[in-house]
């Protein structure tokens, strides 16, 4: 409303009164067009492709020797290492995702208890680093030197818990904790009509769960998982700690015995950048499977 | 109360009260469809029309007064003189024999139009996958919708998605199907294949109760149609007499007022 009184009150040069061009003006279709040069873009490129090539000089004249990267790289410790790696992640993950599940279905629950349950299960999971739950896991025999059931079993703890058992548990339980909230956030992106529709086809809560929310809940879910489970290959090194063999326990146990030191972190690296690229390849699929359906919205 | 003979109604409510807060939604509405009925149920916003058809369907919770469907109690299992609540499994199992379709159609998005058509079926009714697709393409049919089994939801129109979800109810072979505004989220053009497909249900003798602003359809289709207003039944009666002589004033005023 304000505008058209300010315009009246000081006339800005308008079109009109511009001197008109002469014809000759406006045929410029002939002309060479010059690109715009993006020279800092070239600078930026000079300099940091310079830094590279120091950098891999550097790491080539420096004291490694490369031969051993190369043979270690399949060394059969190494790949048992990987093996054991590969082996702890999924089962935690698993562990993780069906523990995830479980106390979302709990939090979102009416059932006052159940939901409380829930919300101490993340709050104090989440609270602990996960070396420090590796390592209470790892030592529980100190407190609980036996571990029964009356009438069912009866075992040393020492027995029961072994460097795998300690890791799938300090880091399931943990990552359990993450990733029912995760889930928590995917349930809750699922719009009300879709539980009515399910319900109105008389199909029962866990039914309609299983068949109708969690699918589309899924979208959600699956781009986060993805990535920790890709956080998950990662961690699984701390379980070195426990002495749970893992690929970097097996490389420093062989740098212990040969001291070739930053050859075998090397070796350790690829393999995880394998693993890790290999994962997120992986992740992509598994996206484009829940999406089915919904990628014709995004028209 | 008549006991069950071939005559009793598939739906009867008596007093049903719900409250939301300290608002009253539902003020001890009582209701009788008999089997093969039409009911148009017609009122102004807020007067609780969606909110009676979710309680018949059970997806709110009444509180007060009963509902039977079919001469079953819903909702709870008589003992004595206490009325227990059902279990989720039973409320499931009544939930079977009504179909309901939503005003914005809540078709499954991550299934084809065949696959909404069909879950209920294997899942709930345990019928065999094979047997329940075939049923299903021949409801696509008769909703005019053969060549589109393989498309999801968001590939369909409004009018399209409609009548899937209104073929997705009829796979349960159900008694008894509920409306609630069907056409009101369609653009205008598409009202009409909805509505012809009701039309042509409603002939079949499918037992409907249908929420509608759609009075030439309440008109030409409706056996009785009810006017609510306020959480309360003002007047009900057969259709070209209630829309052409109203007795009540309220229902005068709103028809007069849908009509302008
Ligand atoms: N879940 C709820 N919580 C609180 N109030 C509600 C809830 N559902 C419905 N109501 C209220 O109950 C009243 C009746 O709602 P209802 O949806 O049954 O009306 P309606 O007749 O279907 O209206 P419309 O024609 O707009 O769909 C409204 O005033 C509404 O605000
Ligand atoms: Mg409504």
């Amino acid at each position: 409303m304000r505008a058209p009184t300010l315009s009246q009150a000081m006339p800005q040069a308008s079109p009109a009164t511009e001197p008109a061009l002469d014809a000759d003006a406006y045929r410029i279709a002939h002309y060479t067009i010059v690109p715009q040069r993006h020279y800092g873009r070239i600078v930026a490129a000079v300099l940091i492709l310079g830094a590279l090539a120091a950098i891999i000089r550097a790491f080539a004249v420096g004291d490694i020797e490369w031969r051993y990267v190369g043979l270690f790289l399949t060394a059969p410790a190494i790949l048992a290492g990987l093996v054991n790696t590969i082996a702890l992640a999924v089962c935690a993950m698993a562990l993780g995702i069906v523990l995830g599940v479980l106390f979302a279905v709990m939090r979102l629950s009416k059932n006052p208890v159940l939901s409380t349950v829930a919300k101490l299960y993340v709050w104090l999971f989440r609270a602990a680093p996960a070396l420090l739950q590796l390592l209470i896991w790892f030592n529980l025999a100190l407190i609980f030197p036996r571990i029964a059931f009356p009438g069912l079993f009866d075992v040393r703890t020492v027995d029961v818990m072994t460097p795998f058992v300690a890791g799938l548990l300090g880091l399931g339980i943990q990552q359990g904790a993450y990733t029912s909230e995760v889930v928590r956030a995917g349930l809750q992106s699922v719009d009300q009509g879709q539980y009515e529709a399910a319900q109105a086809i008389g199909m029962t809560r866990l039914r309609m769960l299983r068949r109708i929310v969690m699918p589309q809940a899924m979208r959600v879910i699956v781009p986060p998982v993805g990535n920790e489970f890709i956080g998950m290959i990662k961690l699984t090194s701390l379980a070195s700690v426990i002495q749970y063999s893992e690929m970097l326990h097996a490389a420093q146990t062989i740098y212990y015995a040969n001291s070739r030191v930053l050859e075998l972190l090397f070796v350790a690296s690829i393999w995880y950048l394998i693993v890790v690229s290999v994962l997120s390849f992986g992740q992509g699929f598994v996206e484009r499977h829940f999406a089915r359906g919904v990628a014709a919205d995004r028209r | 109360m008549s006991t069950a003979t071939p005559s009793a109604p598939i739906v009867r409510a008596i007093d049903v009260c719900k409250r939301f807060g300290n608002f009253e939604a539902l003020k001890a509405v009582s209701l009788d469809v008999n089997a093969g009925e039409v009911v148009c149920i017609i009122g102004p916003s807020g007067s609780g029309k969606s909110t009676l058809l979710r309680c018949i369907n059970q997806l709110e919770r009444m509180d007060g007064g009963a509902i039977w469907i079919n001469s079953e109690l819903i909702g709870y299992r008589r003992e004595g003189s206490r009325l227990h609540h059902l279990k989720d499994r039973e409320i499931a199992r009544q939930r079977r024999s009504v179909g309901m379709v939503f005003q914005r159609f809540n078709l499954f998005p991550h299934l084809t139009a065949l696959g909404n058509i069909v879950e209920g079926p294997v899942q709930v009714l345990k019928e065999p996958p094979k047997q329940a697709e075939e049923r299903g393409r021949a409801l696509l049919a008769q909703v005019g919708l053969a060549d589109k089994e393989r498309s999801y939801p968001s590939e369909l129109s409004g009018g399209q998605q409609q009548r899937v979800a209104i073929a997705r109810g009829l796979a349960m072979r159900p008694q008894l199907m509920l409306f609630d505004e069907p056409t009101s989220a369609l653009d205008p053009e598409l009202v009409g294949d909805v509505l012809s497909v009701m039309k042509q249900l409603a002939v079949t003798g499918m037992t409907m109760i249908v929420v509608t602003h759609e009075l030439g359809f309440a008109r030409d289709v409706a056996d009785r149609i009810v006017f609510m207003d306020q959480g309360e039944i003002i007047e009900t009666g057969p259709a070209r007499e209630l829309l052409s002589a109203p007795g009540k004033k309220r229902t005068q005023d709103f028809i007069a007022a849908v009509r302008a």
